[in-house]
């Protein structure tokens, strides 16, 4: 316990690819003692798996080496600690990059780096099998038997537990793969304020800390449809931060002279983003209910957040398994005024003849017209798209045999001279077919999954 | 009186696998059991024909004057499988703000909700 006061926690990314500039605004902007940085997105880590396939020293994500040198300073010379999920399929690779980023810098040895590994179940998949763990699909219930020949990366979501006891090792970098996002946050608050394992309230209010500041700037006025215009400066937006307290109550804030807002509906906005059932939002260490928050405006751009309840988690860890799922390709064209959505329909009618012509039938064609209808579909009106300046035809196949779906590839560009008249928007020429990487959630039994916590210096 | 959700509330959307999630936030406190009362689950069922292949299950969060909406079905598969545009459920969200709901005149008056009036 550190007996501090108040503790301050800097969301900088919301996932890889997120803005580079956010971890150092987040550091110099003002006092801050954690950046958060999450990275994962479901089907980020397959994507890593394969990184590794092909390089043994990648597979984890490589934007948080350079967000790690635009923050060194603050972290060696002001005791910022970083938190990411960075680590992916390869924590150790990661925290090796880290450090030799550090030593080009003269501050090797000034970083302590924890490494958390053991959320990675792609080597015991057999032996978790075997032993009766069928890891089931959660939404249509199916065992992982049916595809395991097909799976290519499998890790347990892991929650706050290793990351507070990479802190009390003393690390002031720690590197995890599949957490949860909302643990990065928690986790430091659990170390700072020495919440107890069963102090459920305490650790539902971490949770919720962080499931506010976890897509970075979207609960600071980034897509904000509540009064969006008047948003001011969003060029300049200002990332977000949690000051929060030991009794698990904190305020949602950003650092002054920054654009963005913070306010009850822009952070009312983040919260129901992905919600489920609100009742119970399930994490390895906590049920956190939505329905117990409490929000207060407190201010210009802070809101205080008070009144969270949780209760005792579950026996079980999320899994989440990625497994190769066929191809699909998606293509488009753009059609002119005068009556461009009947042109665009038109080129969908001789595009789908001609590939029954070629007998090629698929598991799924989706045609989509993008200025009339692409986006909310019927909702959009009978009228829609009626006289636009121009309409996308977008249409995309997908099917487990990559040669069918090669060859529809090839029937789009053709009617750029062999279909309705004014076309254009061809340029990238025929599409790419793409292997689809599928996600199957799955739980497991705590009790299989063992982290371990490694501290580098 | 028509009333459009668009007028009295605010939304974000996202993902869940092949379900897309709308919380719909009502624009002031006292416009919060408004939706609750006529934004029902068969409602937005109504509202969805056509756009989405599963059910709806609503759950109400009175602490944020808000509702959530599951919308299953909704995304050709979800993720990487899917070939929308909107692969993600981000703009349902503003689908669910095109709903136009019928309020008594009275209430509609009480409550000093705007009417919508449909251009066509």
């Amino acid at each position: 316990m550190s007996g501090k006061k108040v503790v301050r926690v800097a969301g900088g990314q919301g996932f890889w690819g997120d803005w580079l500039e956010a971890p150092r605004r987040q550091v110099e902007g003002g006092q801050v003692d954690y950046l958060m940085l999450d990275y994962l997105a479901e089907v980020t880590m397959s994507i890593l798996q394969k990184q590794k396939e092909r390089d043994p020293n990648m597979g984890y994500a490589r934007d948080f080496v350079g967000a790690m040198e635009s923050v060194l300073d603050a972290v060696v010379n002001k005791g910022v600690k970083v938190i990411a999920n960075a680590g992916g399929v390869n924590p150790e690779a990661c925290a090796a990059a880290v450090q030799a980023m550090a030593a080009k810098h003269g501050a090797a040895g000034k970083l302590k780096i924890g490494v958390i590994t053991g959320d990675n179940l792609l080597p015991r998949i057999d032996e978790l099998l075997a032993s009766g763990h069928e890891l089931r699909n959660m939404d249509t219930g199916e065992p992982l038997s049916v595809v395991r020949d097909r799976v290519i990366a499998a890790n347990a979501y892991i929650g706050s537990e290793p990351i507070v006891e990479a802190l009390n090792r003393g690390a002031n970098v720690v590197i995890i793969g599949r957490s949860t996002d909302t643990a990065l946050t928690m986790a430091p608050l659990r170390y700072e304020f020495g919440w107890a394992a069963d102090d459920w309230d305490k650790l539902a209010a971490g949770i919720i800390a962080g499931h506010i500041i976890e897509c970075g700037a979207q609960c600071s006025g980034g897509n904000c449809l509540h009064d969006w215009r008047n948003i001011p400066n969003l060029a300049d937006v200002g990332y977000p931060i949690v000051e929060c307290s030991p009794d698990g109550t904190f305020v949602v804030t950003k650092h002054d002279n920054t654009g963005g807002r913070v306010s009850v509906p822009t952070v009312t906005e983040q919260l129901v983003y992905e919600m489920g059932d609100p009742h119970s939002y399930i994490t390895p260490d906590v049920v956190a209910d939505f329905t117990s928050i409490q929000l207060a405006d407190g201010g210009t751009d802070r809101v205080k957040v008070h009144g969270i309840k949780g209760r005792a988690a579950t026996d079980k860890l999320k899994v989440s398994i990625a497994y190769r799922s066929g191809y699909k390709a998606v293509g488009s064209l753009v059609y002119s005024w005068p009556d461009a959505l009947e042109k665009a329909q038109m080129a969908d009618r001789i595009l789908r003849e001609r590939l029954d012509r070629l007998g090629l039938t698929f598991e799924q064609v989706l045609s989509e017209f993008v200025g009339a209808s692409a986006t909310h579909g019927p909702l959009a009106g009978v009228g829609a798209g009626k006289d636009a300046p121009e309409i996308q035809y977008r249409i995309g196949v997908r099917d487990a045999d990559k040669a069918k779906v090669e060859r529809f590839t090839r029937e789009i560009v053709p009617l750029v001279l062999n279909g309705p008249p004014s076309v254009t928007g061809f340029a990238a020429g025929r599409p790419k077919t793409e292997e689809i990487v599928a996600y199957w959630p799955a739980l497991v039994d705590k009790t299989v999954v063992t982290t371990h916590v490694e501290v580098l210096s | 009186m028509k009333v459009r959700l668009l007028d009295i509330a605010h939304a974000r959307s996202g993902d869940k696998g092949d379900t897309a999630n709308v919380g719909l936030i009502a624009l002031k406190p006292e416009w919060y059991d408004v939706l609750v009362k006529y934004v029902t689950e068969a409602a937005a069922v109504t509202h969805f024909t056509g756009v989405i292949t599963g059910g709806v299950q609503r759950y109400e969060l009175p602490n944020l004057r808000a509702l959530n909406f599951l919308l299953h079905g909704a995304l050709d598969g979800g993720g990487t499988l899917s070939l929308k545009t909107d692969a993600q459920g981000k703009v349902f969200s503003t689908a669910m703000l095109r709903m136009v709901i019928d309020v008594p005149d009275a209430e509609a008056k009480a409550l000093a909700l705007p009417a919508y009036t449909a251009t066509v």
